[in-house]
């Protein structure tokens, strides 16, 4: 026995009430963290902030115009310009969005490219375009919306009561999908031939493209969804800690198959755009939109494992990759070097998002 | 080794641990639920390192600052949850982090020889070396552990409660196989709650309280029962509970009946008033948390039904459950109940999201209010609504938890482990809380290890053990000792 020893305070597994030995609760924590990105002082903790996080791609942006102000100058800044990159930046954004619902989640989405194109292409069959013709385009709209849809409910069902791995089972959406449109269009351009349709979606509302309104409607509606609504504060539980939304009542199941839905939903949207931006549907619509929707998602600072996500962070994200595109081609630059630079922004966000997560678990 | 202590920040898990193990010789470490057994044999095993104390190995004082430096010393141990890489095969698990050493290379034909000459010698000669350990039964796993340690050419081998998934007839494999190995020196440090298992075993006697040892060297075969109980429970601090008025008779507000899962838990059957405190007592693995889960829907129930207020709850639904009126703070606070990322305020209207729902929007000015006000009222500290929940202390992180279901208004709470990392101060107002829900007409039922809690809180207690309720009974007349008599003996059973 070592009664030297023995005299230290009580260990956690026994408690005692010891009213004199009692320590205050605020105490025994340690060092405060969390909470207030104030007390984590320096560059980190200012980043950590969810207005921190957003200024660091708003810097980003701003360093990317100069770039292109200094490289390509009035071929750069100009209002034509701009709005180029934000019709260039709107399909994949939408998708972006719809995205940013599905991490946060604790999900992943490798379809979303292959949705767009089923989707494009359902809309744009000869069927499609002459019930479209009889009646109205809005008939081509609600194909794209239900095709997106439908495959969204799909995935969600594979995933959330089929328990299956949301990468595995969107990898498999990935290949059917597209197969699909392939065998659908038989391999072929299918040109929409409804001039109201092009007209309507391809015009401009007070000198703003209406594919641009389309993407701020929806990032609008987005942001109010993930932070306004019981909705969104459901996504946040189960991409947070999906036991702990379980023990607390919330149908995370049902939950995560609403999410897919959503986000199919949001392919189906961006089908309608491009659809009307290249006046075709076709099976190559989409390609690799899954690979920039996740980065456009990731460099905005939505936590790859699900539970924190900003709706603002993903808009800022895609308009990052749309300018950089748009400045690489201004100054004569090859899609391969784009790559790169894209590779190297996305190693950049995310190297930083460990570092704030870290700050913040220590 | 003399004098060991070792603190983890805030707690201190041991605080003065003598024990000493001879050549040979079968040395049982007895000590209730946080007793500090785990932690001592992680400290022994090189996982934690002392923060006081001395180690002596063979004469010599030695600093285990790894596993790999226990390992070379000849320190085996095997660890409670089995530390089995299922995606190998039982060969490469035997020898996996020593396959150089004794082979030069990684030869498959060569492990393998070896693995089936181990298992033999453990009279499991039917187990393949070349399957892959995630395909065996608990029971064979545990005999992969068990060659593993042999193939360390260990002096010393540590078994955590190695008998707990086992039936009697493997059990007395492993002793002989322990018998075996003590004869040609090897030394062993037996854990298990099983007393008839440490007298058939063991030589001598450790018991571990609070962290401490009580006693040491007491003689396996001799000691009498009562003595080691008084042991492990006999407590140097005492414990303070709000009282308990009487409760009303009346209709039971819970009533379950005949539940059960299979290879869980069945036969639970017990009901609980408006205002009553109803205790499960029992060790790990007795299928406590499994009848709490079950009864909030978080597991199906196979047989039995759950009924509140005279109304059947829908098994396997936590929806239907929480709609019935039941709450449930989990055992694992960090993981199960909190979402750590978030907010206190969001953490604390989970279960309530659909009352701030206005057409879907939420109402975040009546969460916030709602959510300070509790805080408030649990006086949870540091309180800001906004702060994320996994800054707070492990008491504060609980009061978020049962603000949760406060809010939500339960009429049926169950607790699983309340005050589990919780410190001295916060659980005296986790205690008071839980009687003051009780006056307002709550059902409660509670769950936890430590007997004395269960006791102090309860106005009536049912202790399980292997997996059935033993005894149901008034709380005022059981005190620990009886507790853990019904225990014991229903496991050696």
């Amino acid at each position: 026995m070592s009664a030297d020893v023995t005299k230290a305070e009580p260990p956690s597994g026994d408690p005692g009430t010891d009213r004199t030995g009692a320590v205050d609760p605020v105490a025994q924590q340690g060092p405060p963290v969390g909470g207030m990105p104030s007390r984590q002082g320096g560059l980190a903790g200012f980043l950590s902030g969810p207005l921190g996080r957003n200024a660091g791609l708003v810097v980003a942006l701003v360093l990317l115009i100069i770039v292109g102000i200094i490289t390509a100058g009035d071929r750069f800044a100009s209002p034509e310009n701009a709005l180029t990159i934000l019709r260039l930046g709107s399909v994949i954004g939408v998708v972006s969005v719809g995205m940013t619902f599905v991490i946060c989640g604790g999900g992943i989405d490798l379809s979303v490219g292959a949705i767009v194109a089923l989707s494009s292409v359902w809309a744009t069959t000869v069927a499609t375009q002459t019930l479209a013709a009889d009646f109205h385009w809005i008939v081509m709209v609600f194909a794209a919306l239900a095709v997106g849809g439908v495959c969204g409910l799909v995935n969600g069902v594979l995933i959330a009561y089929g328990r299956i791995a949301p990468f595995i089972a969107t990898l498999a959406m990935l290949a059917a999908a597209r197969g699909l449109a392939e065998i659908i269009a038989k391999r072929r351009t299918q040109i929409i031939r409804d001039r109201d349709f092009i007209n309507f979606f391809g015009g401009s509302v007070l000198g703003i493209p209406v594919l641009v309104i389309l993407f701020a409607i929806v990032a609008v509606v987005g942001w109010v969804l993930l932070n306004r609504t019981t909705f969104g504060r459901r996504t946040l539980a189960i991409g947070g800690n999906p036991e702990a939304a379980r023990l607390a009542g919330i149908r995370v199941q049902r939950q995560t198959m609403y999410l897919y839905i959503l986000l199919g939903v949001a392919c189906g949207i961006a089908a309608v755009m491009i659809m009307a931006r290249t006046t075709t549907g076709t099976s190559t619509h989409g390609t690799l939109y899954e690979l920039d929707a996740i980065a456009a998602v990731v460099i905005g600072g939505t936590l790859l494992s699900g539970g924190r996500g900003t709706v603002v962070g993903t808009v800022l994200g895609v308009l990052i990759f749309t300018t950089l595109t748009n400045v690489f081609t201004l100054n004569n630059l090859d899609t391969s070097t784009q790559a790169v630079a894209k590779g190297a922004i996305i190693v950049a966000a995310v190297l930083l998002q460990q570092r704030v997560s870290r700050t913040r678990s220590t | 080794m003399t004098g060991v202590v070792k603190r983890f920040p805030g707690v201190v898990a041991l605080g003065g641990v003598d024990l000493d193990v001879q050549r040979g010789e079968v040395h049982c470490l007895l000590g209730q639920n946080g007793a500090g057994k785990s932690t001592l044999i992680k400290v022994l095993a090189g996982v934690h390192e002392p923060n006081e104390g001395t180690i002596e190995w063979e004469g010599e004082q030695v600093t285990l600052s790894h596993p790999q430096a226990a390992m070379d010393l000849g320190v085996a141990t095997m660890y409670q949850e089995l530390d089995l890489v299922e995606g190998l095969s039982v060969a490469e698990n035997i020898f996996l982090g020593h396959e150089q050493t004794r082979f030069g290379f990684s030869q498959r034909s060569t492990a393998r020889r070896a693995a089936a000459a181990l298992l033999a010698r453990l009279g499991h000669s039917e187990i393949s070396p070349a399957v892959e350990v995630g395909t065996l039964s608990a029971a064979s796993c545990q005999i992969v552990s068990m060659a593993r340690a042999l193939s360390l050419d260990a002096k010393l081998i540590i078994m955590d409660e190695p008998s707990a998934v086992l039936d009697a007839g493997e059990v007395s494999q492993l002793f002989r196989v322990i018998r075996e190995i003590t004869d040609q020196g090897v030394a062993v440090i037996y854990i298990s709650h099983r007393l008839e298992e440490i007298r058939e075993i063991g030589d001598r006697v450790t018991v571990l309280k609070d962290g401490r040892t009580v006693t040491t060297g007491l003689d396996a075969k001799t000691t009498p029962t009562q003595e080691l109980i008084r042991h492990m429970t006999g407590r140097s601090i005492e414990y303070v509970f709000p009282p308990k008025p009487e409760v009303p008779a009346g209709e039971p507000l819970l009533r379950v009946e005949g539940l059960g899962r299979t290879g869980e838990f069945s036969g639970v059957s017990f009901d609980v008033r408006p205002g009553e405190v109803v205790g499960l007592a029992g060790l790990v693995g007795s299928g406590r948390s499994e009848v709490v889960e079950t009864i909030f829907g978080a597991r199906k129930a196979t047989t039995g039904t759950v009924t509140v207020d005279g109304r059947v709850v829908r098994p396997g639904s936590v929806p239907a459950a929480v709609s019935a009126g039941i709450g449930l703070c989990p055992e694992e606070r960090k993981s199960q109940a909190l979402v750590l990322g978030a907010s206190l305020a969001s953490n604390i209207s989970l279960a309530s999201l659909a009352r701030f729902s206005r057409a879907g929007l939420l109402d975040r000015d009546g969460e916030n209010t709602s959510a300070e006000e509790l805080l408030e009222s649990l006086d949870v500290r540091p309180r800001g609504i906004h702060r994320e929940s996994r800054t707070l202390s492990g008491g504060n992180q609980q009061k978020v938890v049962l603000a949760r279901w406060l809010l939500r208004g339960c009429r049926v709470l169950l607790l699983d482990e309340p005050t589990r990392g919780v410190d001295v101060g916060a659980r005296s107002e986790i205690y008071a809380l839980i009687r003051r829900l009780t006056d307002d007409g709550v059902a409660v039922v509670v769950v936890s290890s430590e007997i004395p809690e269960v006791l102090g809180l309860s106005n009536r207690v049912l202790v399980l053990a292997d997996r059935t309720v033993r005894h149901e009974g008034r709380a005022d007349e059981l005190d620990e000792h009886a507790v853990l008599d019904i225990i014991l003996k229903g496991d050696a059973a």
